[in-house]
């Protein structure tokens, strides 16, 4: 396993091998061959069925899990930010101290900045406790960009959320991908999610999970006609496999 | 609070009352009490008691709270040092704490360190096995996320994982207070020249029971006063992030 920093501003994941241990001690193989490249500014959707390893490849590129077999490049100087599953806020800070302590760099007019663009200046006193599910991921996404990423991990971050919700926190994510040059890798099994929010849609298979297809949506995205995207999403739903 | 004011002068009204018909030499009333507590006063043996025996108490206390904390937080976040130190931690629970104050004196002698030392370590398995319940419960979650946004270790130890263990470092509080000065009070007894224990067993020899309850009574006040003024702000404090429902 390797996972290094790069001169290039690209994300290169090359995982061979990645296995779980079972009780009993046998090796069960979650991912095989899996590997795909983001370019500077990019966004990456991982699309699959569950339980196919999207979430351990996602630990993988975060640096949580490094025993695996292969090589992760980082875009140079690797700042990651990441949105879990779940908000993972601080419940005992405010969330202007949770974004605080993980960017102590960032300056006051760049949060500033950001709370206003996710609704949250009002809520910058508040403990986590306090906030609804949208505010509260509203919060964990400030906290991803507020460490000016040059890696952005999204793991489902709109996952539970009702529709109308959801689609109005694409519009604020895709504002603020679109205001700054980094890689973002989104793992979703929301195939319009991806298609609103991605460059290229990596179709993932069961486990152990490979590349199954890698689709390039059309860009801009605000020039794809209705039509367009519900041929990508055909083609995207044609090559999952139930699961 | 005024229910709890009231609640005690219910129970001094009880012992009034009870000594009213009671030996007034097995159960003074209240006021007798009170003379003699203020004879000690003026005397200054009371202060002088109460000082020594609240830095016995503050002494064995902070050692044992240390000690057993590191050990906790040891055996919570490593299975190995778990396995190895669980037997030790088992024994010393259940050992006796009037064994290990008796052990303490013969081997260390009739000193303060044996004397703070049996008191510390009839403390520490208590505050071993809360602590390590607290590092049990730890959030691994919380701890992915101070690992992915990159907080150096001393950040993560203040503002991840201190915050979760703060309920259980004050349940070990308060328990433990209560715990140490009852043993501290048998440490004098046995082997010191003063404090709150030895006027104590001074008094039971003379049969006194007004100068036991003069020393004894101001010395649970004093406790109670820790308690309120100290460790449940403390309680409050740590939790006040959490929605009140749960509270």
């Amino acid at each position: 396993m390797s996972r290094v920093g790069d001169r290039a501003q690209r994300l290169e994941a090359r995982v061979t091998k990645k296995s779980f241990r079972t009780a009993s001690g046998q090796g069960v193989p979650v991912i095989a061959d899996l590997s795909f490249v983001l370019e500077e500014g990019e966004t990456g959707a991982l699309i699959g069925p569950s339980g196919c390893g999207k979430s351990t490849l996602m630990r993988i590129l975060a640096g949580l899990d490094r025993n695996f077999e292969g090589s992760v490049h980082l875009p140079a100087d690797g700042r990651v930010g990441m949105v879990f599953q779940e908000p993972r806020l601080l419940p005992w800070r405010s969330v202007g101290d949770n974004v605080r302590l993980a960017a102590p760099d960032a300056s006051e007019a760049e949060v500033t900045a950001l709370f206003a663009a996710l609704g949250l200046l009002e809520h910058r006193t508040h403990f986590p406790g306090e906030l609804s599910v949208g505010l509260a991921r509203r919060a964990a996404l400030a906290r991803a960009f507020a460490v000016r990423p040059t890696l952005l991990l999204l793991d489902e971050p709109f996952v539970s959320l009702d529709a109308p919700l959801a689609r109005q926190l694409h519009g604020d994510l895709i504002r603020l991908v679109e205001s700054r040059r980094m890689i973002t890798v989104l793992v979703t099994h929301d195939v319009d999610e991806a298609i609103a929010l991605a460059d290229r849609i990596f179709v993932l298979s069961a486990r152990p999970s490979h590349v199954v297809a890698e689709i390039r949506v059309k860009n801009p995205r605000a020039a794809m006609t209705g039509e367009e995207a519900q041929a990508v999403a055909a083609r995207i739903e044609g090559l999952r496999q139930p699961g | 609070m005024a229910l709890r004011l009231l609640s005690l002068a219910a129970l001094i009204g009880l012992w009034q009352l009870a000594a009213h018909f009671g030996d007034p030499r097995l159960l003074p009333g209240p006021m007798a009490v009170f003379a003699t507590m203020e004879s000690e006063a003026a005397s200054g043996a009371l202060f002088a008691a109460l000082g020594a025996t609240l830095a016995r108490v503050a002494a064995a206390f902070l050692l044992a709270m240390a000690v057993g904390s590191a050990i906790g937080y040891a055996m919570g976040r490593n299975a190995l040092i778990d396995r190895a130190a669980d037997p030790w931690i088992i024994v010393l629970l259940n050992l006796p704490a009037l064994v290990i104050i008796v052990l303490a004196y013969i081997w260390g002698g009739l000193n303060e360190a044996a004397a703070i030392g049996a008191v510390a370590l009839n403390k520490l398995p208590v505050t071993v096995v809360t602590i390590r319940e607290g590092v049990r419960a730890l959030d691994a979650r919380l701890d992915e996320m101070a690992r992915v946004f990159g907080f150096p270790r001393q950040k993560r130890l203040a503002h991840v994982v201190a915050p979760q263990l703060a309920p259980y470092f004050a349940a070990a509080t308060r328990a433990g207070l209560s715990l140490v000065w009852k043993i501290v009070l048998v440490v004098e007894l046995m082997g010191r020249p003063n404090g709150v224990g030895f006027e104590i067993n001074t008094a039971f020899q003379l049969f006194d029971v007004p100068l036991l309850l003069a020393y004894a009574l101001p010395f649970t006040a004093i406790m109670l006063i820790i308690e309120t003024l100290a460790v449940q702000p403390f309680e409050r404090h740590v939790s006040r992030w959490r929605p009140r429902a749960a509270a």
